[in-house]
């Protein structure tokens, strides 16, 4: 099957002409037409325009082009439906949109392609990426594919449920609070939220421009490494983009992580944790202490001002990006008799109840009389959480916490307590808020129901060299990367 | 303070949202709920504190001001829900 490979298995055998991309991509279609009527992890997909791709990269293969050249050569990568590929839909899980058709490539899709990859179908999500479990898109929830009655996490629900189900070998999400960690632990594979900078945004429909990054989900580290490799570098179409050069994330990896400080936060054993989720990653620990790292007990002293503070400064920067969404210039429309009847019917009838809750929100917090106490305050708050990690990293090389506070929760039963759901992001907020990376890897399982569980390593600005370095050796003495989803 | 303080109606209007009766009435509830949450941040003193925008170690990045290709005209056009003669269409703005 093989769909169930990797970037790394599968560019071998293309490269020795013992399979062709054309039988890869058939394999991934076969896989959705197979299961995604359970998992509804995709809106849509064009598989005609996959397998011209695929032939396309056939005819480069067989002409002599090299995956040292094109490392992602022939292989098929998901989209999560926030970002633009040229003539195909986008709706960022929104009905607002309407029938969009994108008139540009982002960065990242331009970047896929110029390494080969076969860039197909459009992953479900929580609209404009708000949510935490894909409940909030306008075309479905996504299930997760070891429990169909569970939600995969979001809010880029649909690209970690496709990697988990093998009907894609990689694929792309966003991370403004944890939306491609929090989906990766839930379903089992490897997610990573790349520093603030490092990949360019150009294309990426904004949420909290502030936080945003996108990032790839992967079956293993090896595959993560690789797409970052391709998907970094700075970009004159996005001023945040940061010139810091780009490493060979592949070669970082060696095994050697003997000698590496790797600290525990104190305040992330929180009561809300799971026993099987605590347990896990102590089990991890031990682990990183048997491979010779060492285990310092760290302090990060505003982790619990972290959700207050992202939910202000996340929806504040929505509130705006969002105005863009009027009825005028695209998307759907509803008549009014003046501009501003047009627009409040058009986003009412437009927007879903996630996405009105947090622009008024956040239209209230920069609201006149309101803006010190909430919104100032907050970013002066987020200084502190900032200083916190600049401070620890000073003593650690990188950061290991739970990614989540439980395995992936029941569809329906935080759908109508927004409070609740906010909370389940805790330990993966205060990463964007300080513009540090992160990756989730997966590290066990819970027994009955058995659910993926994922551990949280957070890294230095621009430090994904040693948290792929470190996510690295821990698979490569573990098993958890081969189990996969009763399908 | 946040809750009795809390205008829905005036809010959605600020942020151009038609809301119903029924959502109204569910949104001031959770927002209320949602920012007696947020009440925890007033605990801490921020008052020699920086604000920070945003973490990213650059400032004022420019660009050489030459011209170059952008999106062509027709395809800006091309997903606006009324259009003619080259323009988006939108409703009578001044008598």
């Amino acid at each position: 099957m093989l769909n169930q490979l990797t970037i790394s298995e599968l560019s071998t055998r293309l490269a020795k002409r013992e399979i062709s991309a054309r039988e890869v991509v058939q394999s991934c279609l076969d896989q959705i037409t197979r299961v995604d009527g359970k998992i509804h992890a995709f809106i849509s997909y064009d598989s005609a325009d996959a397998l011209a791709q695929a032939d396309a990269a056939d005819k480069q293969i067989s002409s002599g082009t090299a995956h040292t050249q094109k490392p992602l050569l022939g292989i098929p990568i998901a989209l999560k439906d926030v970002l633009a590929v040229k003539n195909q839909p986008l709706n960022c899980g929104s009905k607002i949109l309407g029938k969009f058709i994108s008139p540009y490539n982002a960065t990242v899709v331009e970047k896929l392609k110029a390494a080969g990859a076969i860039v197909f179908g459009r992953c479900n999500m929580d609209e404009f990426a708000m949510g935490s479990s894909t409940e909030n898109s306008a075309f479905g929830t996504t299930k997760n594919p070891w429990d169909i009655s569970r939600i995969p996490g979001g809010s880029s629900g649909g690209s970690a449920a496709a990697v988990a189900a093998d009907e894609t070998i990689a694929s792309l999400g966003t991370d403004t609070g944890g939306s491609i960690r929090q989906p990766a632990a839930l379903c089992g594979v490897v997610g990573l939220k790349p520093t603030y900078g490092r990949i360019s945004r150009y294309g990426l429909v904004a949420f909290a421009s502030s936080l945003d990054q996108i990032g790839p989900f992967t079956k293993d580290v090896r595959d993560s490494a690789t797409m970052l490799g391709v998907l970094s570098g700075v970009d004159p179409h996005d001023s945040t983009s940061v010139p810091q050069p780009v490493p060979n994330y592949v070669a970082a990896l060696d095994g050697k992580i003997k000698g590496l400080k790797l600290g525990l936060p104190k305040e992330y054993m929180i009561g809300g944790l799971d026993a099987e989720v605590k347990s896990a990653v102590d089990a991890a620990v031990k682990k990183f202490q048997e491979l010779g790292a060492e285990i310092v007990e760290i302090s990060l002293p505003h982790t619990d001002y972290a959700v207050a503070v992202y939910y202000i400064i996340a929806t504040a920067e929505a509130s705006a990006n969002l105005a863009r969404f009027d009825g005028i210039r695209y998307g759907a429309r509803v008549e009014g008799a003046d501009p501003t009847e047009l627009y409040s019917k058009t986003r009412g009838a437009g927007f879903g109840a996630e996405v009105k809750r947090r622009i008024i929100l956040g239209t209230y917090v920069l609201s006149s009389g309101y803006y010190d106490a909430y919104y100032l305050r907050a970013q002066k708050v987020r200084t502190l959480i900032r200083n916190d990690f600049l401070k620890a990293f000073e003593q650690v090389d990188a950061i290991v916490t739970p990614t989540t506070p439980t395995a992936a929760f029941k569809i329906g039963e935080k759908s109508d307590d927004p409070l609740q759901m906010y909370l389940s992001d805790i330990f993966t907020i205060s990463c964007n808020l300080a513009g540090i990376c992160g990756l989730n890897l997966p590290c066990g399982f819970t027994k009955h129901p058995k659910l993926p569980i994922g551990l949280q390593l957070l890294g230095r600005p621009f430090g994904e060299e040693t948290l792929l370095k470190i996510a690295h050796a821990f698979e490569q003495s573990t098993g958890w990367r081969k189990e996969k989803p009763p399908l | 303070m946040a809750e009795a303080q809390f205008d829905i109606k005036y809010v959605a209007h600020l942020a151009r949202i038609a809301l119903t009766p029924d959502e109204e009435k569910k949104l001031a509830a959770q927002l209320g709920n949602i920012l007696g949450y947020i009440e925890k941040l007033k605990e801490l003193d921020v008052s020699n504190v920086e604000p920070t925008a945003h973490a990213v170690p650059m400032v004022n990045v420019t660009r050489a001001d030459e011209i170059r290709p952008s999106l062509p005209h027709e395809d800006a056009l091309r997903n606006a829900p009324r259009q003619a003669n080259g323009l988006f269409i939108v409703p009578k703005i001044v008598e």
